[in-house]
């Protein structure tokens, strides 16, 4: 069983390579080399504040893009291009494949977010010559990004496994939109009454909070990150994105692919 | 051949059409002062912005904070008279970035400084660091900046001397800063305060030089106040004779004084011709406020005799510098004469 979804993951992350994922590394590197540079000479004595928050916002943006226009299609470019029917005519369970894909995308995203780490903490070395021990507190951001896009990628799947690759998209984009809003809603739903209090409190705990996953600007000026929210953070993500992967297993199982 | 003519009609097309894009869009940019009617902020509220930036407001900030720099940079090179969008861009910065001790220190100084330096609005500028104390009650650089603003925009020496003395309470602010508040309750002559805060620099500081400082300027206080007494005695003497006594022997053999007063420094205190009690020997309580002779400033911030002599002392070594060279230039042969 571990075999099987490790061999659909490995194929994923195999597809995304082919498909020239990788390639928003030359980007993020122009971008990050370019505005150092830049930004650098226009902001008077925030050069390194500059540099962590574009550094940390671009591995983010670059990842929930990615998270979302990859995962959109993990289940639906199969069936486009009917390889969904030879992998399942193998033994193949259709949660193993679910799972395989998520993995996938997943391992596709840490990969592609460590190597723009690596790059990131190369500019850094470059900024301030030396790394200084509040540094570390940078790790725990990257470590909230990695969760995030973790979310971002079930809750894509989870449209890819029953919606069209447009309205994944939308949907997807959307949740990830509503997700920032998560403070909001919950501080609409306490002045509200009623059935709406109801309604706006489901929602607000049915959308992902991505909100408290954000901690860049925090790092930004070397403050730690408490280890309670680092533990209620890596709790939240992984109940959030089982529950969402499976949804999609049940929808999928159900799916009459004929 | 068809493949090759195309190749290079496609690329006459496309470098005609870059150089002209290039010349409309250098025309367009200098017609953009002309249509643009007002200055205009498309994302007014600071609340707004917060929201679309998707939880990235730190880089969000950083951008705010760039046109910050950006705006404040092209009007004062314009020599501008009004700096409209700052106060809202300031906020915009500093809402998404709260911790961004940067747009406080400085939005405040642009805020503050007269036209064209500045948007010539001190009070903007308190409000904005007074936020950053509130959002960062632990830096007490922005209590410095407070009681900068108060000392030399509104001359408020009251306020100052309280924000510097509140800053100086925070654990890792520097002792000169219980100086600049004890300095600035002299200032705005409330010299019970000044006194409680050169006592707290004694407390505080085992810097001697900060330590003989205090000390000085305690004994300049301690003058203030006796130069404050003995000024009531001579106005009591003048309306009770008449005219001001010629000196203050005249207030021992009136009864009025015991003996003859001296300063913290040893010398005997002087009336002068107006009838005013005057310091004789200033150098040794260079701090003072009260007893100045006619026509002096008091000088509370900085020790100006210290200043004049080492002025002098440079000069002195400018001149000798420059008389060696001359001599030594004289003494030297001629460029190219055989030895």
């Amino acid at each position: 069983m571990i075999g099987r979804v490790r061999s659909i993951a490995f194929n994923t992350f195999r597809e995304a390579v082919r498909d020239r994922v990788l390639y928003n590394l030359i980007v993020f590197a122009v971008l990050l080399i370019g505005s150092a540079l830049v930004l650098g000479q226009i902001s008077i004595g925030i050069e390194k504040i500059v540099l962590v928050n574009l550094g940390l916002t671009a591995i983010s943006i670059f990842g929930v893009v990615i998270a979302i226009f990859i995962g959109i299609g993990l289940v639906s470019k199969e069936i486009d291009k009917k390889t969904l029917y030879t992998v399942l005519a193998r033994p193949v369970r259709r949660w193993e494949f679910i799972v395989g894909k998520f993995a996938g995308l997943v391992g596709t995203l840490t990969v592609n977010a460590g190597l723009m780490a690596l790059g990131f903490f190369a500019a850094l070395l470059i900024e301030q010559h030396k790394y200084l021990r509040t540094d570390v507190h940078l790790l725990t951001a990257l470590y909230f990004i990695l969760l995030e896009f973790v979310i971002v990628t079930a809750v894509a799947l989870l449209f890819s496994s029953f919606s069209t690759p447009l309205f994944s998209t939308i949907f997807s984009f959307a949740l990830f939109a509503a997700g920032n809003f998560g403070d909001d809603l919950r501080g609409f739903a306490a002045t509200t009454h009623g059935l709406t209090k109801w309604a706006v409190t489901a929602a607000a705990y049915l959308v992902p909070n991505l909100s408290t996953f954000n901690v860049i600007s925090l790092v930004a000026h070397d403050q730690p990150v408490m280890g309670r929210l680092i533990l209620l953070n890596t709790a939240y993500a992984l109940c959030y994105s089982a529950l969402a992967v499976a949804g999609s297993v049940m929808i999928f199982d159900r799916r009459n692919l004929k | 051949m068809h493949s090759q003519r195309t190749t290079i009609v496609a690329s006459l097309v496309l470098a005609l059409g870059l150089a002209g894009s290039v010349l409309a869009s250098h025309s367009l940019a200098a017609m953009h002062d002309q249509i643009a009617l007002q200055e205009v902020l498309y994302l007014p509220s600071a609340k707004t912005v917060k929201a679309v930036s998707l939880g990235y407001t730190g880089l969000m900030a950083d951008i705010y904070w760039t046109r910050v720099v950006q705006y404040y940079g092209r009007k004062h090179l314009a020599d501008s008279l009004t700096y409209k969008l700052l106060p809202p861009l300031l906020d915009i910065t500093t809402t998404l970035d709260p911790h961004l001790d940067i747009a406080y220190q400085f939005g405040a100084f642009f805020l503050s400084q007269k036209p064209p330096q500045g948007a010539g609005s001190p009070e903007a500028g308190i409000e904005l660091v007074k936020k950053g104390i509130a959002n960062n009650p632990t830096h007490w650089r922005l209590y410095y900046d407070l009681g900068f603003i108060y000392w030399m925009e509104k001359k408020d020496y009251k306020s100052a001397a309280e924000t510097f003395a509140a800053g100086a309470k925070i654990d890792g602010a520097k002792t000169w800063m219980w100086t600049m508040a004890g300095a600035m309750a002299q200032g705005g002559d409330d010299l019970e305060m000044a006194r409680t805060l050169w006592n707290e620099v004694l407390k505080e500081s085992k810097d001697p030089m900060i330590r003989s400082n205090a000390n000085q300027r305690l004994a300049c206080i301690n003058s203030d106040e006796a130069v404050i007494q003995l000024q009531k005695r001579v106005d009591a003497y003048k309306e009770h004779f008449g005219h001001p006594p010629g000196s203050m022997r005249d207030l021992v053999d009136a009864g009025v004084l015991r003996g003859i007063p001296t300063d913290p420094a040893g010398n005997p205190y002087g009336i002068d011709s107006y009838g005013d009690v005057v310091v004789k020997d200033l150098k040794k309580l260079p701090f003072i406020t009260k007893g100045l002779p006619h026509g002096t400033e008091a000088s509370v911030f900085y020790n100006k005799f210290v200043l004049e002599e080492k002025a002098k002392k440079l000069a002195e070594e400018k001149k000798k510098k420059e008389e060696q060279e001359k001599s030594s230039g004289a003494k030297a042969p001629p460029t190219g004469q055989k030895l």
